[in-house]
């Protein structure tokens, strides 16, 4: 099941014109920002699909950037985001891709500043709800329903389970876990969904493990 | 947990509960939040419904002028006293009307199920709230039992525009609201899933194919049309009419249509209305230049 809660069928609340281009559009966005953890220099967004044919109509573009600002799909500074983001120095760029793919509104932001870079790909399947399915090239799947932490580390053994004996002894329940790696013992990531919120100690704790690289979290 | 629309209403029977109940149980057991949170945030819910209907009934006009003070207008002519159609139907199409203008404004809305969607469901709530004057409970009760049919078409079908065309957005909407409606109204659980049905039976087929890819022009007007079928099925169900094809079965029919549907009529401003000469028109304008030139 897809949609989870009510208030995936009632709600978001949000501003306007629609859900899927829209509030799915800023909440990609938002969630991009939240991964790279600070205010990136510059983005380049490839649209496809419906997303690619209608960016302009919807306000997909202006949701993205409010999205990349860290605005919420009710924040009623997302109309302006395109001066806000001029302002702050945020330089983004729109591509109109041609390509066909899986799900009809996809897209794929990379951003990036001085200190680094980072690519996502994400969609939004309805009613402002999105799915985020690729982080510098590893596949992955977050609701965005539930607090959510992502952890680079080394593809060795132990690493898997290091991470959730911490977690294990903080009394937080994973409910959902992926990992996945390019090649065998080079990086990998692993998703972790949980039921609770995770606080800023338990990341710092993870982080110190052996064969850990960074941690982020996705706030709930 | 309930997967389609038999199931959601055998639960409701057995426990003697209305629907609504049954979706608040089950957004407690899914979320791990008490029954105050839950219905504290459909309560906010609520009340941004209310606050773009007021808006709305003000007069907006979005950024393109396409849209903009057709509820207005509706509601002068209902003061008038003349209507054909009757007040109350006409009150929720205006309400509907009033919802999406205010989304099309880029103002601040509740998805039901979707922005694009976002007037019938409140539409007609505010309409019909007028007739049965239900306490704030069973408004918010409403918006349970809209919310328990559109996440069974959800999860079994889509409220995409871009995967299923409108009959998925305002087709789901409306046939969320008449369920809504007929609960309101008193008729039993069954008799919800025959409005929904019998809605959604009237608005297969239906493509999304926007002006100039703006949730504007048809939008607002199917949100019109959509509360209006919405009111009448849900007096159908209420008078005893049956739906031959069963509820989930007209979901699912929905999907494959959806699923077989060109991508020129699944909200790409490629086909339908939005390649008319007025459209294209229309779209040029806004834009100065024409997404089809290329």
């Amino acid at each position: 099941m897809k949609y989870k809660s009510v208030f995936d069928i009632i709600g978001p609340v949000m501003i306007g014109p629609s859900s899927s281009h829209t509030a799915g559009a800023a909440r990609i966005g938002r969630v991009a920002r939240s991964l790279f953890n600070r205010k990136p220099e510059w983005a380049i967004v490839s649209l496809y699909g419906s997303f690619a044919k209608t960016y302009k109509g919807h306000g997909t573009d202006v949701a993205i950037i409010a999205g990349l600002l860290d605005f919420d799909t009710f924040d009623t500074r997302l109309p302006e985001a395109f001066d806000i983001a001029k302002k702050e120095n945020l330089k983004v760029t729109f591509i109109e891709e041609e390509a066909v793919v899986d799900h009809p509104n996809t897209v794929r932001i990379r951003m990036g500043d001085s200190e680094g870079e980072m690519e996502l790909v994400g969609i939004s399947i309805g009613g402002g709800k999105i799915e985020i399915l690729e982080l510098n090239g590893f596949e992955l799947r977050l609701s965005g329903h539930h607090p959510a932490i992502l952890v680079v580390h080394d593809d060795k053994f132990g690493a898997i389970a290091s991470v959730s004996n911490v977690l294990a002894s903080h009394q937080i329940n994973i409910g959902h876990m992926e990992v996945s790696r390019k090649e065998v013992g080079s990086t990998a990531l692993m998703t972790i969904e949980v039921d609770q919120n995770i606080g800023q100690d338990i990341l710092d704790e993870i982080s110190q493990l052996d064969h850990v690289t960074r941690v982020t979290k996705i706030a709930d | 947990m309930f997967r389609n629309v038999a199931e959601l209403v055998e639960l409701a029977e057995t426990r003697q509960v209305k629907i609504a109940e049954v979706m608040i149980q089950q957004e407690m057991e899914v979320t791990g939040r008490t029954r105050e949170e839950v219905i504290q945030f459909m309560d906010r819910n609520l009340t941004v419904m209310e606050e773009a209907i007021e808006r709305g009934l003000k007069g907006v006009k979005s950024h393109s002028g396409l849209t903009g003070g057709d509820a207005v207008l509706l509601q002068e002519y209902i003061k008038k006293g003349k209507s054909l159609s009757g007040e109350v139907l006409l009150d929720g199409v205006s309400k509907a009307v009033a919802t999406n203008e205010v989304n099309a404004a880029m103002g601040t809305i509740c998805a039901t199920p979707t922005a694009g969607s976002a007037g019938v469901v409140p539409g007609t709530l505010f309409a019909v709230k007028e007739k049965l004057n239900p306490t704030r409970q069973e408004m918010i009760e409403f918006l349970f039992t809209s919310g328990a049919f559109g996440f069974v078409v959800a999860n079994n079908a889509s409220i995409s525009g871009a995967a299923g065309g409108c009959q998925a957005e305002v087709g789901s909407a409306s046939g969320m609201a008449a369920a809504a409606i007929v609960e309101m109204a008193g008729g039993t659980p069954s008799q919800c899933a025959e409005a929904m049905a019998i809605t959604l039976k009237n608005m297969l087929g239906l493509v999304c194919d926007p002006v100039a890819g703006l949730v504007e022009v048809p939008c607002v007007k199917r949100n019109a049309m959509g509360a209006a079928n919405a009111m009448v099925a849900a007096d159908m169900a209420l008078a005893g009419i049956k739906s031959r094809i069963p509820c989930d079965e007209v979901i699912d029919a929905m999907y494959k249509i959806g699923q077989t549907m060109p991508v020129a009529l699944r909200e790409t401003a490629q086909g339908g209305l939005a390649a008319t000469p007025t459209g294209r028109e229309l779209e040029a304008k806004i834009f100065g230049i024409s997404l089809e030139k290329k």
